[in-house]
């Protein structure tokens, strides 16, 4: 039941990718940006989709299970906070620019906003080091769970091939409009099925109030906010969800929208959607201690699985197979569509045909680094250890430290390439020692102190930045004309 | 003049939620309230208030002028 369930969902899928070929252009925006047109809901679920990952199902709930209800604001509600005001202060604004000055990636933005081919070669390394991880998670993931759901009936090896061919089939073949249909299909299906989950599996446990209080009588920590987060850490770790403006597949997605007005209902939607999706997934990692009180390790993460195989037909498994696969997919599309139009605009255009390339191979190019990066994704997860998956933290922490950059970009008239660049090697040697002091350790904080080595980056990296800026000489007045003082013509308010 | 000292406020606004993030006077509070841990709860209606302060500022301080919407 499970197999055909995902299979079902797997080619409901393809058929919304293929469908959204029939308003293909043949041209590289139409391919990379679906021709900058995509409407407010379809943003939002885009945006929704490419940031919540299947931790948000599976990941929320095994943490939840091990520290309880604090999880929530650790890293639900304070991304419900930071993620919608980083696209009001910083997403619009590069919207406009990117509209105006035609850009497609990241790297084009910084590199001609401070003038260096090496600031943009160097960043566009950093980026693509930072995603990596992340996008090994996501295929490990996929085979990972899809075995533990049909016990083991499906290799670990299959499913993330199934993962890869799909995203690759409809990624290459609808770009990014292909992309922005099917996540929105993908996030309502894992909202949805996520919903159903939790009122099947409350229902069993005979109703919310009534399981909560046992939980209270056995392990009132887990309903508190308890001595084993501290005060410090909690404020820390708000500085984490700042990684959406640095990640390349969310800029892509800001880039694709059809105005300004466009960016309204996700900023109101998010945390809307963000507690729709975390509160099941928090509630029921704690009530899962009423059936499976003593589970560590890995063990804890799969808490929602083995909750749905104790309570649920198979069927719901099987929805749950196809929720957790819609998680991973409509991240990893973005992902690696992101690393595709890099490669393709960073690389082949900028370095190989100096910036001439005709449409038509630029919908090549992006199709062959799509498949290419794909497949090297799915190499590599067939060997790597399953230890990659603590790398997920640290690279959101890698992003997350880079945020000065894109502030400086935006607000800074007199910011440097020089202190840019000096920004991003602090990043990069800071990220080193902090990942290399606390890799092993799961609750690392710095000095012990509650403090998360995120806001120590930040802190170095912002100071770095202007003071590096500010011992070097000012930008050429042309360059920042052409960024700034055109903005009131852009419509942006002073 | 108007928007502009509403603009203000409601920056002044976002840096109070800010701040009202850390929610240290429940800590070690166990408590259920509505049916839910008071300090989860208290999350919840964080995240409702987040909507409504969005839905604010896009009304009344939106960083465009309205010459730029197509």
């Amino acid at each position: 039941m499970t197999l055909t369930i995902v299979l079902i969902y797997l080619l409901l899928v393809l058929a919304i990718g293929g469908l959204s070929h029939r308003l293909f252009r043949g041209t590289g925006e139409d391919y990379f940006l679906a021709t900058r047109t995509i409407g407010p809901f379809l943003l939002l679920m885009s945006l929704f989709g490419t940031h919540m990952t299947a931790f948000s199902l599976l990941g929320a709930s095994g943490e939840a299970y091990r520290t309880g209800i604090a999880v929530f604001a650790l890293m639900g509600s304070s991304s419900a906070l930071v993620v919608p005001v980083v696209f009001y202060f910083i997403g619009i604004r590069l919207w406009a620019i990117g509209k105006r000055r035609g850009y497609v990636t990241q790297v084009q933005y910084f590199r001609e906003r401070w003038g260096s081919d090496a600031l943009g070669l160097m960043l566009f390394v950093v980026l693509i080091l930072l995603l990596i991880p992340y996008l090994l998670i996501g295929v490990m993931g996929s085979g990972l769970t899809l075995s533990e759901i049909s016990g083991g009936r499906i290799p670990e090896w299959a499913g993330s091939l199934a993962v890869c061919l799909v995203v690759m089939a409809y990624v290459t073949y609808g770009g990014l409009r292909g992309t922005a249909w099917v996540n929105t299909f993908q996030t309502l299906v894992f909202m949805v099925l996520g919903g159903m989950t939790y009122l099947w599996i409350v229902r069993k446990l005979g109703g919310l109030d009534a399981a909560l209080a046992r939980v209270g009588e056995s392990r009132p920590d887990l309903l508190m906010m308890g001595d084993g987060i501290e005060p410090l850490k909690v404020l820390t770790y708000t500085c984490i969800p700042l990684s959406v403006g640095m990640f390349p597949h969310i800029f892509m997605h800001w880039l694709t929208a059809r105005s300004a007005r466009t960016f309204r209902l996700p900023m109101i939607g998010y945390p809307l959607c963000l507690t729709a999706v975390w509160l099941p997934s928090v509630l029921l990692g704690v009530l899962g201690h009423l059936d499976f009180p003593d589970l560590h390790g890995p063990a804890a993460s799969s808490i929602l699985v083995r909750l749905i195989h104790l309570h649920a037909p198979d069927i719901l498994a099987g929805f749950l197979a196809a929720g957790v696969f819609a998680a991973i997919m409509s991240s990893l599309d973005s992902q690696v569509l992101s690393l595709g139009t890099m490669f393709t605009h960073d690389v082949v255009r900028h370095y190989g045909f100096d910036g001439s390339m005709s449409e038509r191979a630029q919908v090549l190019s992006g199709r062959l680094f799509v498949s290419g990066i794909l497949l090297v994704t799915y190499l590599i997860s067939l060997v790597a250890h399953r230890s990659i998956f603590r790398l997920g933290v640290w690279s959101f922490t890698g992003f997350a430290a880079l945020f000065p950059l894109v502030v400086a970009a935006v607000y800074w008239k007199r910011s440097t390439k020089a202190g840019a660049l000096a920004s991003i090697v602090s990043v990069v040697v800071m990220w080193i020692g902090f990942f290399l002091r606390g890799w092993n350790d799961p609750a690392y904080t710095v000095g012990g102190l509650g403090i998360m080595p995120v806001a120590v980056m930040l802190l170095v990296s912002s100071v770095v930045l202007v003071v590096v800026s500010l011992m070097t000489r000012p930008p050429e007045p042309s360059v920042v004309a052409r960024f700034f003082d055109d903005a009131p013509a852009a419509g942006i308010a002073e | 003049m108007k928007s502009k000292s509403v603009r203000w406020a409601l920056y002044a606004g976002l840096i109070a939620v800010y701040l009202l993030h850390n929610d240290t006077w429940l800590r070690g509070d166990s408590t259920l309230v509505l049916g839910l841990p008071v300090s989860l709860l208290y999350h919840v209606v964080y995240c409702l208030v987040v909507a409504a302060l969005m839905a604010m500022l896009v009304r009344f301080a939106w960083p465009f002028s309205d010459r730029s919407e197509p």
